[in-house]
């Protein structure tokens, strides 16, 4: 229980960090945060008490598998997302450098023209 | 038991580390603290018995992420005003 | 002001999250199709690491998808800093002695490492994702260290293709002679724990190293190169 309060509170904080700061840096990196967070909590819903990591190098682990190893899937779901975040965070801080050549500025409230 | 004092430790760690990210005006110590929350999370991983997830979090998390956003700060600017 | 509003919003969302949460006790068991996965994940594909075998086997089109967007970004990003005119005088600083050295020793021994990673990827922790990382981290290691290093970016982009055309060749190897795509029964399976076992699976995953190398490396030379230019 311990480990889904940590990560929600992680993804929180992350969304804290988009939601008021004014910094272009500090969104980006309360996103990254974010993404630690949810990470957290998909491999954590896997995790079951006393057993050990999806590997089977022994023999004794061969027989009766599903009682003795923690599930997988949420694994395999979470190794994919982190490379994926880390290519999106890199086209995401090329857009900041972008945008601060054209303005010299990191705050967001000087980037007027979206506004209508 | 140790054990789990331990993660909890590591969980509170975490999230006083992540209120420093969001609170602290330079970005420099932001990324690294940032970087080291991925380190604490790629142990926390091994606890929860997937080392496959723990080397990439460690090696990513720690490591690729941390370098391309102090190449952006290099780029831009360091303090937050 | 503002302040307050967030805070009130998110101490909600925080609420219906963790309510959602506290219907899954923590550290029990409940199974899913992971269950299959799990029980005969062996007799079907002898990879002794059941992730690998659901990363590259029973989800392998995910995987492939996944690819793709890597690719995507790399070349969304390249061309973003393409047309960037970021120029800031910088000194040159030369890195040390003792850091020139040690990167110059660390670099083969770190391709070396990624490429034991990815190799072992069906029987260790580990796989190409991983091996792949760690060949950019290396090339991130030189490029810190020495100005002069520069990878090559076209044989980079020639290993990236190769490496995806080899991985939806297996693919469609497996649809002509095995049934379905990327299906697991073109090559024999082998012995269980041996390095020569579990049909395609170490293939794929090869190829899969090759291709996220290849990508970080480029992604990450491409950032730094536009901050190097201003001298």
């Amino acid at each position: 229980m311990a480990f889904f309060t940590a990560s929600i509170l992680l993804i929180l904080i992350g969304l804290y960090a988009v939601l008021v700061k004014r910094n272009i840096m500090k969104i980006v990196i309360g996103l990254s945060l974010m993404d630690t967070g949810v990470n957290l909590l998909i491999v954590s819903l896997g995790f079951i008490r006393g057993r050990t990591a999806p590997i089977i190098n022994v023999k004794d682990l061969l027989f009766n598998t599903s009682s003795k190893v923690v599930d997988p899937l949420p694994q395999a779901l979470v190794l994919t997302a982190i490379v994926i975040g880390v290519a999106v965070t890199a086209v995401a801080l090329s857009i900041v450098m972008l945008m601060y050549s054209k303005k010299g500025t990191l705050e967001i409230d000087e980037y007027k023209e979206l506004k209508w | 038991m140790i054990l789990e004092y331990f993660m909890i430790f590591l969980l509170v760690l975490m999230l006083i580390l992540a209120v420093y990210v969001v609170e602290t005006k330079d970005l420099l110590a932001a990324v690294i603290a940032s970087g080291f929350i991925s380190l604490v999370a790629s142990i926390v991983y091994l606890y929860l018995q997937a080392p496959d997830v723990a080397m990439t979090e460690a090696a990513i998390g720690a490591g690729l992420t941390t370098l391309i956003f102090i190449i952006a700060i290099r780029k831009t600017e360091r303090y937050e005003k | 002001m503002r302040k307050l509003i967030a805070i009130a919003f998110l101490l909600i969302l925080g609420f219906f999250m963790l309510k959602i949460v506290s219907v899954f006790p923590f550290g029990e068991e409940r199974w899913g199709v992971s269950r299959h996965y799990v029980d005969k994940g062996i007799e079907e594909n002898r990879a002794s690491n059941l992730v690998t075998s659901i990363v590259v086997n029973y989800r392998g089109f995910d995987t492939l998808g996944e690819v793709t967007v890597l690719f995507l970004a790399a070349t969304a990003l390249a061309f973003l800093l393409a047309t960037c005119k970021c120029r800031k005088k910088y000194e040159r600083i030369e890195a040390s002695l003792t850091l020139k050295t040690a990167s110059d020793i660390l670099y083969p021994l770190l391709i070396l490492f990624g490429a034991y990673i990815f190799i072992h990827g069906h029987l260790t922790p580990g796989g190409g994702f991983q091996g792949g990382t760690v060949i950019a981290s290396a090339v991130m290691l030189m490029l810190l260290s020495h100005f002069t290093f520069h990878p090559n970016h076209r044989a980079l982009s020639t290993i990236e293709g190769l490496a995806g055309i080899i991985f939806v060749l297996i693919g469609f190897a497996g649809f002509i002679w095995g049934g379905s795509f990327l299906a697991n029964n073109i090559l024999p399976l082998g012995h269980w724990n041996r390095l020569f076992s579990a049909g395609v699976i170490p293939l794929i995953y090869i190829a899969i190293g090759f291709k996220v190398g290849a990508e970080l490396s480029g992604l990450i030379t491409d950032m730094y190169k536009v901050t190097k230019e201003e001298e």
